[in-house]
Order: C-alpha cells, then structure tokens, then sequence
C-alpha cells in the first residue's frame, strides 16, 4: 500500500470519527430525554401543575416552584433589561475607543465568565444582608440580573452593530441628535437581535439553581409569592430537592419536573432562534 | 436645552455601564472581607496545606486542597473527554460537512449548553453511573467519573464552536496552498489549519476549563460532598462548588466560622477562573489583530 492510499483511508477514517463525534453529544442528550419521558410523563397532569408541595412523592406538586420561577423571571427582566441594554448603548454608540471602553469590555468580558455561585455568594451579602432583603424574590432577582446582565450587554452591542452605517449618517445628515438617531433608528432596527438575545438570557436565568441556593431559597415553600418581597422556591431548586431525596416517588417527580423545566428552556430557545432568523432576513 | 438633555441622557448610559464595574468591585469586595475575617481565625498556612477539610465537625480541619483536588479531579476529567470530541466536531464542520449542515448542526450542538446543569446532575446520577457500575464495579454511587463525563457533554459546545470559529477564520489562501501541496483534508486540518488557528483553540479550552472549574449543581448531585483528597475517579469526592452549596442547604448563623469558610472556598474558586479568563482575553485580543 503506498502512501498515497495510506492516507486517503486516514482522512475517510477521521470522516466518520467527526460524523461520529458530531452526533455523540446529541445522541446522548435524546437517550437522556427519552429516558427522562419514559420515568417522568406519567406523573404530569394538571394536579402534578396546580398542587402545593407535599411530603409524600405522589401529593407533591409543583405549583409553588413554578410561581417562583415566574416571579423570579418577571423581576430579573425588569432590572437588567434596561440597564443591559442602557449599558450596550452607551459603549457601542458613546464611548468608542476611549480608554473607560476598553477598561468596561474586559471587566464585562470577564463577569461574563465568573462562576454563578460567585454571584450567589455576592448577593448573599449585598442583597440578602446589607440591604435587608432577606432570602426574597427581589434579592434573588437582583442576583440573577447581575449574573445575565454580561449576556444581555454583548447580544446587545452586537445587535446594534450589525445596523448598517447608512442608517446612522442618514439620521445625522437630516439633523438628529445622537440619541434621537439610537432611540428612533439603532434600537428599532436591531429590535429582533437584542430580544434574541434577552430571551437567551433569560432561559439561562430559569436554569439557574446554585446563586439561589446560596442566598437561601428554600426548597419547600407552603405558599406561591404574593409580594417581591416574599420568600420562594424555583423548578430548578426543588427538581434538587427532590432528587436528593431516597424514595423512589420522588425521583418520578424529579423526571416530571425536568420535563417541565426542559420544556420552558426549550420553548425559550426556539423563540430566540425564531426571532434571530426573522430579524437577519429583515436586515438584509 | 437640547444640548442639556443629550448630556443627561448620556450620563444616565454611562452610569448603567459603570454598574458593571460595581460589580466585580462589589464581588472582590465581598470575597476578600469574609476572607479576611475567615484568615484572623485560621492560619492561611494550614489552608494551604492542611490535607484536610473538616469544617463542620468537632476536629476543625481547613485544608482547602482537599475540595481544590475534588475540582480538578471532575474538570480534568470533564477536559479530557470534551477537549478531542469538541475539536474533532470542529475540524469535521469547518473542513468536511457541507455549508449547509454547518448551519443546521451550530444551534443543534448549542442546545447541549443550554440544557439547565440540574438536569444534568439527575442525568449523572440516575443514567450514566448506573450504566458505568455495569462494568466498572467497584464504582460508588456518587463519583467523580460520572459527573466529570457528563460535564464533558455539557462543554463540547464551549469547546466546538470557539474552535470552528477559528478554524473557519483561517485564510482560504492557506487551504488553497496547502491543497495545492496534494495534501489531504487531513493533513490540511492537522498541519496547516490547527497550528494557525491554535490561538482561537487554545482560548476555547481555557474557557471550557474555567466553565467547568466553575460547575456546581453537576458536582453538587452526582459527585458526592465527600472531602477527599485522592485521584480515584470512582469515589465520593467534595469540589469547592458543592461545598458551598452543601452549606447554604444548612442552617449556618451569620457570621460564624462555618459561614466565613464558603467565602474562602469562593474566593479561591474565584481566584482560578480570573486567572483563567484574563489568560483567555489576552491570547483572543492578540489573535484579533492577526486576523483583521
């Protein structure tokens, strides 16, 4: 055999070696889904949605979690989208160049990859004991908008980027101020990009479980918040609770909540895909 | 008067920017008072080396290399399976599948970064230790292996879409020249394109390490809160995440010890991935001039 022939067989070989790989991680997460459904779909029905949490597995629900979750959710929106997207503005439209941009890009390249229970630990402190928050949906929310807040600024500034420059010398020449051009032209035009993005946050946001642990959420929660200022659990938290518990039931309720949970991750992404790809064929 | 409401409002964007550096001033702060605090009663030498971590029993033991060991154990594992599968799944896009596909599979391979980590946990530890016990018998129902592997899945996309990122930027030119040579997609891959694009890749495995340095509900569920300090992938180990989590879930009183000990632990867990992200943002800063 020469060499030739040698190595067209190693490249046909390292072909289907990244065929192979490529699927390995999905193959894996479908087995696991699958088995998931298989464990978990029986118990979901609307008692499994509308029942308070129980000590006994086939009582419990998940009502009170997912309450939770939707008040944590409200609130994280509420403070750290208009500070992501005020805070993009400024350094994509305003500070270009200078030497605070460039010292505001690392910093916020760096947040972006400090572990979550980092910013446990400092809404621990800040929210829950300084401010006198106690362990309440408003710190939680606080501490969660911190966390996406990297992630909502970058898609942000990168949104704003991709509006063509024709726009902003068109708005200038008609005799717009700067931030007549970014609230009437940019942030319309880039509208699809940034809500992709928040909503990616966003899904990452309902995943989240070690921040909340650590400022102390609790695991069981008689009733659903009323007031921001209420102590909750979220799906995440008590998917945790269930699952380090020994009986059997409550590993089924595990299943059935991930089922749930999955399902909002998922819904989310899809929509963020959705609106990606409707706002990139508007802008071309 | 105009003039007077373009400053405000741009002071008003400043300020929301500026919160971004309270931020990580308001995290250092934090760390470092209770670590400081934490250092007045233990003596930072027997933290260092300390080959103990006993914090809640009777015998107060702070060897912090015992949680720092059971970290590196499950990210070392993690690395070893996602680094070859990442960048295998990169050179496979960037130089053999179709245009088409690449667009189809990017998205596909983000899901698996955006499946919550608690679903993983569960995944670790109902699915795969159960099927690793199967042939690995001496395998404890909490281990670093199981939960190692399953962050390995969990970072492939970290590691795969950085890497073809990188490879996709690499010149056609050099493609073209190296084609032209009669080499094969191959050796292109291995000998052209991997060495030109190494900056790109070497960042994408220093963020999968600091990702899974960082990991916690993974370790938290499946790896066990067991401090140990050992390199035996098949027994209960504790990472410094877990630990945290393992005392949050407990009824500490503020300002004890016991309370000032995740502090310490974060700090330390802090210090690592800074490090790791600054080694990330330097080679990527250098590597954009390259290219543009």
């Amino acid at each position: 055999m020469n060499n030739i022939r040698k190595n067209r067989i190693k490249d046909q070989v390292f072909k289907f070696w990244g065929i192979a790989c490529t699927f390995l991680g999905l193959i894996l997460l479908m087995i696991f889904i699958g088995s998931i459904i298989v464990d978990g779909v029986q118990r979901i029905d609307w008692s499994f949605i509308t029942s308070l949490p129980s000590r006994k597995a086939e009582r419990a629900g998940i009502y009170t979690a997912l309450m939770g979750s939707v008040w944590i959710l409200i609130f994280t929106t509420i403070i750290a989208l208009p500070l992501g997207i005020a805070a993009a503005i400024y350094l994509e439209e305003y500070a270009k160049e200078s030497k605070l941009a460039s010292l505001l890009e690392v910093n916020i390249s760096n947040l972006a990859g400090v572990p979550s229970i980092i910013y446990g630990l400092l809404g621990l402190e800040v929210f829950v004991r300084i401010m006198e928050m106690g362990a309440s949906v408003l710190a939680g929310s606080f501490t969660l908008a911190l966390l996406i807040l990297p992630i909502v600024i970058v898609s942000t500034r990168e949104s704003i980027k991709a509006v063509p420059k024709s726009i902003r010398d068109a708005s200038f020449a008609l005799g717009a101020s700067k931030w007549q051009t970014v609230s009437q032209q940019l942030l319309p035009a880039s509208f699809g990009g940034i809500l992709t993005g928040i909503i990616l946050a966003l899904s990452r946001a309902v995943g989240e479980t070690a921040p909340l642990i650590v400022i102390g959420a609790l695991a069981y929660v008689p009733f659903a918040p009323e007031s921001p200022m209420d102590e909750f659990s979220v799906l995440p938290i008590q998917i945790f609770n269930w699952i380090s518990r020994p009986q059997h039931g409550f590993e089924t309720n595990a299943a059935a909540a991930i089922i749930v949970l999955l399902l909002i991750t998922f819904i989310m992404n899809g929509i963020a895909v959705y609106f990606r790809n409707r706002w990139q064929s508007k802008l071309k | 008067m105009r003039k007077f409401k373009e400053t405000v409002i741009e002071k008003g964007l400043q300020a929301s920017a500026l919160v971004t550096i309270a931020v990580t001033v308001g995290i250092i702060l934090v760390l470092s008072i209770e670590a400081i605090l934490f250092f007045k009663e233990v003596s930072i030498i027997d933290f260092l080396t300390d080959t103990q971590w006993t914090p809640l029993y009777t015998d107060k033991h702070f060897g912090i290399i015992t949680l720092l060991s059971g970290t590196l154990l499950t990210s070392f594992i993690a690395i070893i399976f996602a680094v070859p599968v990442g960048l295998s799944i990169s050179i496979y896009i960037s130089e053999y599948a179709p245009r088409s596909f690449r667009k189809t599979i990017k998205p596909a391979l983000e899901l698996l970064a955006a499946v919550p980590t608690v679903v993983y946990g569960f995944f670790a530890l109902t699915v795969v230790t159960p099927f690793l016990q199967t042939f690995i018998p001496g395998l404890a129902g909490f281990n670093s292996l199981s939960a190692g592997l399953v962050m390995g899945i969990m970072i492939i996309p970290f590691v795969s879409s950085l890497s073809e990122d990188a490879l996709h930027a690499v010149p056609n030119s050099l493609r073209e020249a190296a084609y032209g040579m009669g080499s094969t997609k191959l050796q292109n891959a291995f000998r052209v394109l991997v060495p030109a694009a190494s900056s790109g890749i070497i960042v994408s495995i220093i963020l999968a390490i600091s990702r899974a340095i960082g990991e916690t509900m993974i370790v938290a569920i499946a790896a066990g809160q067991q401090p140990r300090l050992t390199i035996d992938p098949t027994v209960p180990v504790e990472t410094i995440t877990a630990y945290i989590v393992q005392v949050s879930l407990g009824d500490v009183q503020h300002g004890s010890l016991e309370y000032r000990t995740i502090f310490a632990a974060g700090i330390t867990l802090f210090i690592f991935t800074f490090l790791l992200n600054t080694v990330s943002y330097k080679i990527r800063k250098k590597f954009r001039e390259k290219y543009e």
